[in-house]
């Protein structure tokens, strides 16, 4: 990387933060609600980056991670009164065991296969959180969800589940970058780019795509459990495909094997939405006539067009 | 004391089609051994069932006299076996020095000490000595689909020699390479075979680059071993020239 570009790249990132740190307390609740959103769905679509952009395999499944997250945590808060950190990691462990299960067709069909495999899979869930009443609740859902409290100190105000998430936000993030920078990372670029040299070379292709399925559904787990006490209510419908296709265009969008790619994937999906409401009836259709414009003319995302132009 | 590679009587068919018909053949410690033979002649496809990338239909592969026959090319490649491919298979996307470390990162500790482990796993020195080995330290953080095709075949067979293999099967290591790089890889694989002690087998058309370099030749026709000695004299035999240029 030449100075230059490392001098832009720290200066944004540095203004970004800032403005994260600094945007709740000019907001109102809801716009405090929709940044909290905002943290939490770049979660879940650092995972599916993790697993589509790194590792190179398709999955319209990561909805149903987060609805599997979400419904760990909903249930046990409200019906077990559970606290919130055994939920937590509950939400994350058992999203990494289903992603990893969810993995073994990755190991025979690639591609749009694998894409309906795990669209499959989707519904699947989908279908169980809706119908299978004595365990979710059904259509009517888990009203009151808690919020937890850190050390005594209640995040029960919109501000500090805020702060909360954005805490996660980085605590994955940094944890993302050690796993893209080790080892780890390497092979699971080499599944992507050639996994017959890979194979070749001592690389277990086969572990390192389950790993890569795991991790990523695990980290839709973690966007799930985060997702209950925000919201306060989990039902079905949010975790239909509608979400699998809103995260993956997160992933694209930003910039599909970028680090930073997800964070801005999910500016564009989950705040422009709001932004545009400005121009009421309109502002979906105008949002995608932009999503056309962007996948036509910068199929790499913008990250990979802020590549470009930094490049010249 | 047991030859590294004894590959006994083996067999790989497609359907009707007979790729090897029943090869034999030993490779012992240091030697630098070539197989040639012409188009469709089975060479590939041998490799191919030696590394577990195809399963042979019969036969057996041994590596320092215990049976490896059809294990994964992941399990090989940690018990010292490497190879290159026919065509060019390196990482594109990724630099120089990373697609080098991803080829040796695998034998470094477990799992899981790779992961909390340094990023280099270990291996930015060996790294840099292969870099230099093969001229190629300018372009260390290029990425390395950006490099002519000369230096990523240098790229594509430094890759196989990061893990310090015992035994290494380059297929058609000097395709496609131009005459002043052929002479550089020649170089390079001579010197590998004496520092580090390395075991080769080369698939090879380039005539004059595979006699120059192997100590002895294996020639293949339709599946079969049909002549194997010395350079010199398999150069000469009349089966080996009438395989390739047909009866008059």
């Amino acid at each position: 990387m030449t100075w230059s570009r490392k001098i832009v790249s720290v200066g944004i990132l540095a203004l970004a933060s800032a403005f994260l740190l600094f945007a709740p307390l000019g907001l109102k609740p809801y716009g405090i609600f929709i940044l909290s959103m905002w943290a939490v769905m770049t979660i879940a679509a650092i995972g599916l980056n993790l697993t589509l952009g790194y590792a190179g395999q398709i999955s319209l499944a990561q909805a149903a991670f987060v609805g599997i997250g979400a419904y760990v945590t909903g249930w046990l808060t409200t019906k077990g009164a559970w606290p919130f950190w055994p939920t937590y990691f509950l939400g994350f462990a058992s999203c990494f065991v289903v992603g990893w299960l969810l993995g073994y067709p990755a190991l025979r069909v690639q591609h749009h296969y694998l894409a309906f495999v795990t669209l499959a899979f989707n519904t699947l869930v989908y279908l169980v959180f809706r119908n299978e009443e004595w365990l979710t609740n059904g259509i009517y859902g888990l009203t009151n969800v808690p919020r937890p409290s850190l050390f005594g100190y209640s995040l029960k105000g919109a501000k500090e589940f805020y702060y909360f998430c954005l805490a996660h936000l980085v605590f994955v993030s940094a944890a993302t970058w050690w796993l893209i920078r080790s080892p780890w990372g390497r092979a699971f670029v080499a599944v992507r780019e050639n996994p017959i040299r890979a194979l070749s070379l001592g690389v277990d292709t086969r572990r390192y795509t389950l790993m890569a399925f795991a991790i990523g559904a695990g980290l839709g787990g973690i966007s799930g459990t985060l997702y209950a006490p925000l919201t306060q209510f989990v039902d079905p419908t949010p975790f239909a495909l509608g979400l699998s296709l809103n995260l993956l265009l997160m992933v694209v969008l930003g910039g599909s094997g970028y680090f930073f790619g997800p964070f801005l994937g999910a500016v564009v999906a989950v705040l422009l939405p709001e932004w545009l409401r400005f121009a009421q009836g309109y502002y979906l259709m105008g949002y995608a006539v932009l999503v056309i414009v962007m996948m036509a003319f910068w199929p790499s995302g913008l990250l990979g067009l802020a590549d470009r132009l930094l490049k010249r | 004391m047991n030859p590294v590679l004894q590959v006994r009587d083996l067999r790989k068919s497609f359907g009707g089609i007979v790729a090897v018909d029943g090869v034999s053949f030993e490779v012992e410690e240091r030697e630098i051994l070539g197989i040639i033979g012409p188009n469709g002649s089975g060479k590939s496809t041998l490799f191919n069932c030696i590394l577990g990338q195809l399963q042979p239909s019969a036969g057996d592969v041994r590596l320092d006299g215990r049976p490896v026959t059809g294990m994964r090319p992941c399990d090989l490649n940690r018990r010292g076996v490497s190879r290159t491919f026919q065509l060019l298979q390196i990482f594109p996307q990724l630099t120089v020095r990373a697609n080098l470390i991803l080829a040796g990162q695998e034998h470094q500790g477990s799992m899981l000490s790779r992961l909390v482990g340094r990023p280099d796993a270990g291996l930015s020195a060996v790294a840099e000595r292969m870099l230099g080995f093969f001229r190629l330290e300018h372009l260390a953080d290029e990425k390395a689909g950006g490099l002519s095709y000369g230096q990523q075949k240098l790229l594509d067979v430094a890759m196989a020699f990061m893990a310090g293999p015992r035994l290494a099967l380059l297929d058609e290591p000097a395709g496609g390479v131009n005459p002043t790089m052929l002479a550089n890889l020649r170089e390079r694989l001579k010197a590998i075979n004496t520092e580090q002690g390395a075991t080769f087998v080369v698939i090879e058309h380039n005539m004059e680059f595979v006699m120059t370099l192997c100590d002895r030749i294996l020639v293949l026709a339709e599946g079969r071993i049909i002549a194997q000695g010395a350079p010199a004299d398999v150069r000469r035999d009349p089966t080996v020239i009438e395989a390739y240029l047909g009866r008059s």
